[in-house]
């Protein structure tokens, strides 16, 4: 691998950043990445077809994104990368797509995460955007399908929903291109503005809480406590979830390597 | 009262109930929460495969099909609830 020296410098800043390289992702300078996540048949690939003004073939069956599709826009100058990630129910199952989608959300350190969720089944969906900022603050979550809401005479207190999962929620019907300008507009805020958000966090039991609390010292002292969230971190130990802890020792493992190449070069650049 | 925990399967077509509990073990008791069956939500019989296996559900607006012995282990209010 070659680096050109200034995006050497900017690759040692952000190690996260070369981790994208690992799912076959390469952002041009600066270009934000941002992942779309949602359950299946929620529109994620009309969303992504919209932003992007690519054909990706969407069609009403689920599996139809199985590996990551990506494309780009420009909003404001500035210049976007949208992964569309297969669709799922949760981050905590093992099927092929549940860990295409965990995996990125986890160590591809997307600028921002649009988690799409189908207007006519909130409550089903709200589920997938609770696990997503239980690993990441940097959601969005786009209630799409709002025309179809609307027939069936459905009507979402939308300011409401933002007040409890504090986030920024953005209604659309991404067929119609409703609501994309204010998605563009908000992307834009939290990878470009880097606008904080506070995710509601669910509570788990006195007990598992203090089981959390007895292993965050040592997750801490860990380099990935840096990428990934150390309390999801402390709960997936808790859960033993064999599966994902083999991950993380791999991408821990590649973070590494990268990060030592990079030194590397970077020391000979300065020499 | 008291409620009797009857299995998923006995619900007949067009019969509603409340899930009671789940006695899933694993990866699917996790698939199961996660499609939105937890004690508490009410489960409609919509249709019937024409062996009787696959049965459809409806769960909080959504159509899922359950396997017979899935079902098995998803425990319902005898009483129903319509």
């Amino acid at each position: 691998m070659k680096l050109k020296s200034g995006d050497s410098s900017n690759a040692l800043k952000n190690p996260g950043r070369v981790m994208r390289e690992q799912f076959g992702i390469r952002t041009t300078g600066e270009q934000y990445v941002i992942a779309l996540a949602g359950n299946p048949n929620v529109g994620k690939s009309t969303v992504f077809n919209a932003l992007t003004g690519l054909h990706q073939h969407t069609g009403n069956w689920p599996g139809k994104t199985v590996d990551n599709a990506q494309g780009n826009y420009s909003y404001r100058n500035k210049s976007f990368l949208l992964v569309d990630l297969p669709g799922t129910y949760s981050l905590l199952a093992h099927s092929v797509e549940e860990e295409i989608a965990r995996d990125f959300i986890c160590f591809g350190q997307p600028d921002a995460i649009i988690v799409v969720l189908d207007a006519t089944s909130l409550e089903r969906n709200l589920n997938l955007a609770l696990q997503v900022m239980e690993i990441s603050s940097k959601v969005i979550v786009c209630v799409n399908l709002i025309d179809e809401a609307r027939k069936k005479k459905l009507s979402i207190n939308f300011n409401e929903l933002q007040k409890e999962l504090g986030v920024p929620i953005i209604p659309t019907a991404a067929r119609n291109g409703e609501g994309l300008q204010e998605l563009q507009s908000a992307v834009y805020t939290m990878a470009v503005e880097q606008k904080k958000t506070w995710p509601k966090q669910v509570p788990y039991s006195e007990e598992v809480e203090r089981a959390i609390n007895a292993l965050l010292p040592k997750i801490n002292e860990l380099d990935l406590a840096r990428v990934v969230n150390p309390k999801w971190l402390a709960l997936r130990l808790l859960d033993s979830d064999i599966s994902f802890i083999e991950t993380i020792s791999r991408y821990a493992a590649a973070q590494k390597q990268t990060t030592v190449a990079l030194q590397d070069q970077w020391g000979e650049l300065t020499l | 009262m008291t409620t009797l925990p009857v299995p998923l399967s006995t619900l007949k077509l067009g019969e509603k109930s409340n899930v009671i509990h789940l006695d899933v073990k694993g990866l699917l008791r996790r698939r199961i929460l996660d499609l939105g069956i937890v004690p508490g939500t009410v489960l409609t019989c919509i249709g019937k495969a024409p062996a009787g296996d696959p049965i459809a559900y409806l769960v909080r607006n959504t159509v899922i099909a359950l396997r017979s012995e899935d079902a098995n282990q998803i425990y319902i209010d005898s009483k129903l609830n319509c």
